[in-house]
């Protein structure tokens, strides 16, 4: 799957997204968008004015051809933002090509086709085959290619029991056989789902979706109110008000631009989770996600880097650190976990002590053993060890030596501040400690520092204890944080937070967070996880990346500051039509109120046309806004707002006002009014 | 513009915000079924006596469909008692002019009227109405419909700071308290304050003079019964006629002058209400009367503070509103300093402004300020003549109206009516923080949203389609004084006067017409009856719902309804979303008639 968002006006997209705009004029489609309905309706009623009306001929066909516009840009908004999901629905659409499962029954194996496949079945795979649904592992162990959902070539272990055990379907087994009971009912796989969100077939609209097309219509319906007793109003006053021209002011009235736009948001918002390869089971998930204000991440791979790593050497009374520093560069030469390589860089970053070649001749390595719990090297005569303490004193004891009290403090020290101590010795002799501690990801104070600002709160979940925890939260910087924490405590910790108000986000994989990931309003499983956490949570990330729930926090913001401000532009934008519009309609009967023409537009024919056309243009440009969505801002609420109020407030009652008038200019240069 | 009225209004406005504090305490205090107030030793045993005859248990609340439904028992009983004693005034007491009973549309219209806080009146109350009318039939209503108004607003405040719960108060006990504790004792003072100033309180036959000067009018021909003799076109006939008597009007004026104003009533004893000098006699108290007119009104935003422990929102909430009254206050005394062109080439000078249908007592500034007092808080009371001010003048007492009657608004239902304003506010733009919309942290929802909208939907539909109906109509193009578009407006100020439950007139509109067509007393009944009660219903409706809500604690986060942000964005909404609707007609009104007047033309 492709992460990068296409141009916005790909040909590929745009050209069947044109044919779509004329499909979806469709009354029956267009009906579930009121706002829209009521326009076509008027463009409609304008058509049939230009057959029965005889005079300003130019005019009316203008104003129909402008008006028909207006219904087709929405359609095509919104066909963009399908089109857009589309492209990425065919590329997995090529996953579940129709394959042919090894079914197992009563122990014998018979080849069906995969849309047979009833849940609880039993499948065999073995290399290169696809799996044929999704479903667990229960038998085996393999490496399985995910890259046609995730993108991802390098391919991940699946194995039964444990948290690694779920299976897609689509992917490829590699290597090994394994047996799968698939967990998936007829037609309702991972990847349909995934098809048919992305495609937005099964899009229905979120609860504040819902909410803002009631006012929408609301609106519309108070404006036909205002247009329909116009008439009247005009036949008191010996002003013959027409059809079109009262369509004209009606269409202008109501809330076309986020009528236009409104699903088009919406779509492009779930988009934008998918190139991020999150996949959201709803796009009221995706709503949640905004209003998200307690994130509980998981420590390990969120906020510190998966290992621990090297921070400070201790030495033992009459070593010098150096010296420390040194031998336990020496005994991790060889060592590749990611340990022994931090021991590396720290001796190199703070005695500058290069990472030297040593050849085998002269030295032998001692790799760790679940036995000796050391690793070390024998070299030049020297023999460095390290490892837990223990080990180091039974290994030193042994060689005649001395464990120190120094030492031994040092040690419970560092235990007690949450750090991991690795005794070094040379021989007999004890250097000192090299002190292993959970290293906090770069940035993630900043970030969150930013989370505090918006109003939400992080909480670190982890296994440690409530000591390391909290040195760890405190250099971390998050608000709060659960020390030894298990999966009943999430649940609890979840519930509490819920019945206090707030709504709660969190990553899980394994089966026990399953019922914390229900619980939370965000539930964001890893795809690495169990089928049960994936079905738990309303949201699944392919990348299996914690620190990604941030990212969805920030998508759900955008996309609801998108709606918003794009509502409230639409709505500042009738300040200027009504004084495009109004004056041009009485000019006829009163040419004394020719002073309320504030914008000077040419002729009254040429305001209401302007008005048209502008309110029809905006849809087409705001397209890439609704698509992309606002700038994205950090900071306190009031913050926020104040930039959005001032940019689409503002900017909506002032920027019609200039658009109104080129227009009018622009038609008066092509003598078209 | 002279210093001193600048003066003047900055001392109305300083005055009220010193008395919202201490008022808006008292009301807090009133509010709660079970709270402590400073008058408990006098009043608390007749409250109890009160519940006990009544019934009601003080402790046991209702939900909102429970409220709603014993306020509309309240008020259609209110309903159905007054019309049946206007109808046989004739047969009760009280009667010293011997007025016969009022007919059918009239009797529902004013019954309506009064139960519903409009105050509306189609008649002239010393020619038609008994004192024992006025003061039984009428002046209850002055309380209780303003009683009611509180308890509505108090029952949607009650919704907005209760989280996770059901009920909405005891209407009865709201009802009772508000008007014992506050609407009664406020009222007394006012009246005793009144007296001093001169404002009569008799039970006494009018009076009668004889004119120094006598002269001749033209006035409407009647038969030996007593009723109007018709022409062809069923218009009533005129005759000319000389006067030389003045009938000078007596009663229990003092009374009905205080609660009328405390409760936003504005229904006149007279029908020159406060210009006549037996109403409102000296510029003290005309500027009293104006301070009590928005008085409750101005407490509640406090009362909402207060409720809902963020007092900050109570003031900006009070901020937008009297943003918006200063707005009108300015222009309006703009538009009639700056006075006619028209009478200004007939030799009067432009400094006297436009003086037409002014009582001299007041002048041109206390008529603004008072018209765009008693048309922004819903009052209807009024000192001058609203029909006469220049078309931009007279565009602001229609507008304030328009705006739904939330600028203060009458008591309760200003408050009721600019909180919808709020949680549309908070819906539009409480997304642009990225966040659903959140007010004082509650989700605002679908349901929500379309109780909001039906409350504007219902208040513009009853407006414009009304209006519609009249000048469509023969009946209604019949009521007109004046032709043009002055006549419209005299049309569209009716019906929304009447649907925004004001009351004031735009006069120029004949309602109760000699020849007793009922069109115009049926239509402006109804509207009222729209106005006041469809507008409750789904309130009430919002209220049922945010009361039932769980409450997300405040963090930096939190859409912020306080602030000079909040109170800008509520005026823009309240202008973009209430208003606008009717800038179309408005334009084919005063705006039409503005220019026209400008070129010359009177209409």
């Amino acid at each position: 799957m492709s992460h990068k968002a296409p141009s916005l006006f790909d040909w590929t997209i745009v050209s069947p997204a044109i044919a779509e705009s004329f499909r979806k004029l469709n009354p029956r489609l267009m009906i579930k968008n009121p706002v829209m309905f009521v326009t076509e309706i008027g463009a409609f009623l304008t058509t049939i004015s230009v057959f029965t009306t005889k005079e300003n001929h130019l005019f009316i066909v203008q104003l129909a051809v402008w008006l028909w516009f207006t219904v087709l840009f929405a359609n095509f908004a919104e066909a963009v933002a399908e089109g857009r999901g589309k492209a990425q629905a065919d590329s997995l659409r090529k996953a579940r090509k129709d394959t042919v499962a090894r079914l197992l029954r009563d122990g014998v194996e018979e080849s069906v086709p995969a849309g047979s496949l009833e849940k609880d079945d039993l499948v065999v795979c073995e290399t290169n085959d696809v799996i044929p649904a999704d479903g667990e592992v229960i038998e085996g162990i393999a490496s399985v290619d995910e890259a046609a959902i995730t993108g991802e070539s390098a391919p991940v272990i699946r194995e039964s029991g444990g948290d690694r055990s779920a299976v897609t379907g689509g992917t490829r087994v590699i290597s090994d056989r394994i047996v799968i009971r698939i967990t998936s009912e007829k037609g309702n796989t991972f990847l349909d789902r995934m098809i048919s969100m992305v495609e937005g077939a099964s899009r229905q609209k979120t609860p504040n979706e819902i909410a803002l097309t009631i006012l929408l219509s609301a609106m519309t319906l108070i404006f036909m109110l205002v247009v329909v007793t116009l008439r009247p109003f005009g036949t008191y006053a010996t002003a013959n008000f027409s059809t079109p021209v009262l369509i004209a002011l009606l269409v202008c009235l109501i809330p076309t631009t986020i009528g236009g736009l409104l699903s088009a948001i919406g779509i492009s918002g779930i988009d934008r989770l998918i190139r991020r390869n999150v996949m959201a089971t709803s796009g009221r998930a995706v709503e949640a996600a905004g209003d998200i204000d307690v994130l509980m991440l998981d420590k390990t791979g969120t906020i510190t880097v998966g290992n621990r790593m090297a921070s400070d050497f201790r030495p033992a009374p009459g070593v010098s650190e150096a010296e420390l520093a040194d031998a336990a560069q020496l005994s991790s030469l060889a060592d590749e976990t990611p340990e022994g390589r931090s021991i590396v860089v720290l001796a190199k970053e703070k005695f500058n002590l290069r990472g030297r070649e040593l050849a085998s001749p002269h030295a032998t390595f001692i790799p760790f053993t679940a036995q000796t719990r050391m690793s070390g090297v024998d070299v030049d005569g020297r023999s460095i060890r390290k490892g837990a303490a223990d080990s180091v004193r039974a290994y030193v004891e042994s060689k005649g030596g001395v464990f120190p009290s120094e030492v031994e403090k040092a040690v419970i020290l560092a235990s007690q501040a949450g750090r991991t101590p690795l005794v070094v010795a040379d021989g007999n002799r004890v250097l000192g400690i090299v002190e292993l501690k959970d290293m906090v990801k770069g940035g993630m104070k900043e970030r969150f520092a930013q989370l505090r600002k918006m109003g939400i709160r992080t909480v670190m979940i982890t296994g440690d204890n409530a000591m390391t925890a909290a040195a760890i939260a405190a250099e971390a910087g998050v608000d709060d944080f659960m020390a030894q924490a298990t999966p009943e405590d999430k649940l609890r910790r979840i519930r509490a937070e819920q019945a206090a108000g707030h709504l709660v986000a969190m990553t899980g994989d394994g089966t026990n967070d399953a019922p914390a990931l229900a619980q939370a309003d965000v539930g964001v499983a890893m795809n690495t996880g169990t089928q049960a956490a994936r079905e738990a949570g309303n949201m699944v990330d392919l990348d299996s990346n914690p620190t990604k729930l941030i990212e969805i926090v920030e998508i759900g913001k955008q996309l609801l500051m998108t709606r918003g401000s794009l509502t409230t532009f639409s709505i500042a934008n009738d300040m200027a039509k009504y004084f495009a519009i109004i004056p041009a309609m009485l000019m006829a009967t009163f040419p004394a109120i020719s002073p309320l023409n504030i914008m000077h537009l040419a002729s009254p024919q040429s305001a209401i046309l302007s008005a048209v056309i502008f309110n029809a243009l905006i849809i087409i440009v705001l397209i890439p806004l609704a698509l992309k969505g606002v700038q994205y801002q950090t900071g306190g609420a009031l913050e926020v707002l104040k930039r959005n109020l001032l940019i689409y407030g503002l900017g909506g009652i002032i920027v019609p006002f200039i658009g109104i008038k080129a227009v009018d200019l622009v038609l008066g240069f092509l003598h078209l009014a | 513009m002279h210093t001193s009225e600048l003066v003047q209004l900055c001392l109305f406005i300083g005055l009220l915000a010193l008395l919202t504090k201490p008022l808006g305490i008292y009301l807090t205090q009133v509010l709660d079924a079970n709270g402590k107030t400073l008058l408990d030793g006098l009043i608390r045993p007749v409250e109890n006596l009160t519940y006990s005859l009544m019934g009601v248990d003080r402790d046991k609340e209702q939900d909102w469909q429970g409220y709603t439904l014993a306020m509309l028992l309240f008020s259609l009983v209110g309903v159905i008692f007054t019309y049946l004693i206007l109808r046989l005034q004739h047969l009760l007491p009280l009667n010293p002019q011997a007025l016969p009973g009022l007919s059918a549309h009239l009797a529902f219209n004013t019954a309506v009227s009064f139960a519903t806080n409009t105050n509306w009146q189609s008649y002239a109350g010393e020619s038609t109405l008994s004192y024992f009318s006025q003061m039984v039939g009428l002046t209850v209503h002055n309380f209780t419909s303003a009683g009611t108004g509180i308890a509505i607003a108090a029952a949607l405040v009650r919704g907005i700071a209760r989280a996770s719960a059901n009920t909405l108060g005891n209407f009865w006990v709201d009802v009772v308290r508000v008007t014992y504790y506050v609407l009664l004792p406020l009222s007394f003072v006012f009246a005793i304050f009144l007296l001093s100033q001169g404002v009569v309180q008799n039970f006494k036959p009018y009076d009668t003079a004889s004119l120094v000067e006598s002269f001749q009018s033209q006035v409407p021909k009647i038969d030996e019964k007593g009723d109007p003799i018709l022409d062809a076109n069923r218009r009533g006939l005129l005759e000319v006629k000389t006067i030389s008597e003045q009938s000078i009007v007596q009663g229990p004026i003092a009374s009905q002058v205080a609660i009328k104003m405390v409760g936003t009533n504005g229904g006149g004893f007279v029908n020159t209400n406060a210009a006549h000098p037996f109403e409102n006699p000296t510029p003290l108290s005309n500027f009293l009367q104006m301070l009590s007119i928005f008085a409750i009104g101005s407490a509640l935003t406090y009362y909402l503070g207060r409720a809902t422990g963020n007092q900050a929102h109570g003031w900006s909430v009070w901020s937008a509103m009297m943003l918006l009254f200063l707005a009108g206050v300015l222009l309006c005394w703009w538009a009639e300093a700056r006075g006619n062109p028209t009478h200004q080439l007939l030799g009067i000078a432009p400094g006297d402004g436009n003086m037409e249908g002014k009582e001299v007592r007041f002048g041109i500034f206390n008529s603004s300020l008072f018209a765009t007092i008693t048309t922004a808080a819903s009052c209807g009371a009024v000192n001058a003549m609203h029909d006469s001010f220049t078309a931009l003048g007279g565009m602001v007492p229609l507008f304030m109206m328009q705006l739904g009657e939330v600028v203060i608004g009458g008591v309760g239902a200003g408050l009721y009516g600019m909180l919808v304003f709020v949680v549309l506010a908070v819906f539009i733009a409480g997304l642009m923080v990225g966040r659903t919309p959140e007010y004082l942290g509650k989700k605002i929802q679908a349901y929500d949203v379309k109780m909001a909208m039906l409350s504007l939907l219902v208040l513009c539909m009853s407006i414009l389609g009304f209006t519609a109906w009249a000048v469509a109509s023969q009946w209604g193009l019949a009521g007109l004084n004046n032709n043009g578009p002055h006549g419209f407006s005299e049309i569209l100020y009716a019906f929304t006067s009447c649907t925004a439950n004001n009351g004031s007139a735009f006069a120029g509109l004949t309602a109760n017409p000699s020849d007793g067509d009922s069109h115009y007393n049926a239509t402006l009944g109804v509207a009222m009856l729209i106005g006041r009660f469809l507008m409750i219903i789904p309130i009430m409706g919002l209220a049922g719902s945010l009361v039932k809500k769980k409450i997300a604690p405040p963090s930096p986060g939190t859409f912020p309804v306080q602030g000079p942000t909040f109170t800008i964005l509520l005026i823009g909404i309240v202008l973009l979303v209430g208003a606008l609707n009717f800038l179309p007609a408005l334009a084919l009104g005063p705006v039409v008639e503005h220019f026209l007047n400008l070129q010359g033309l009177l209409f």
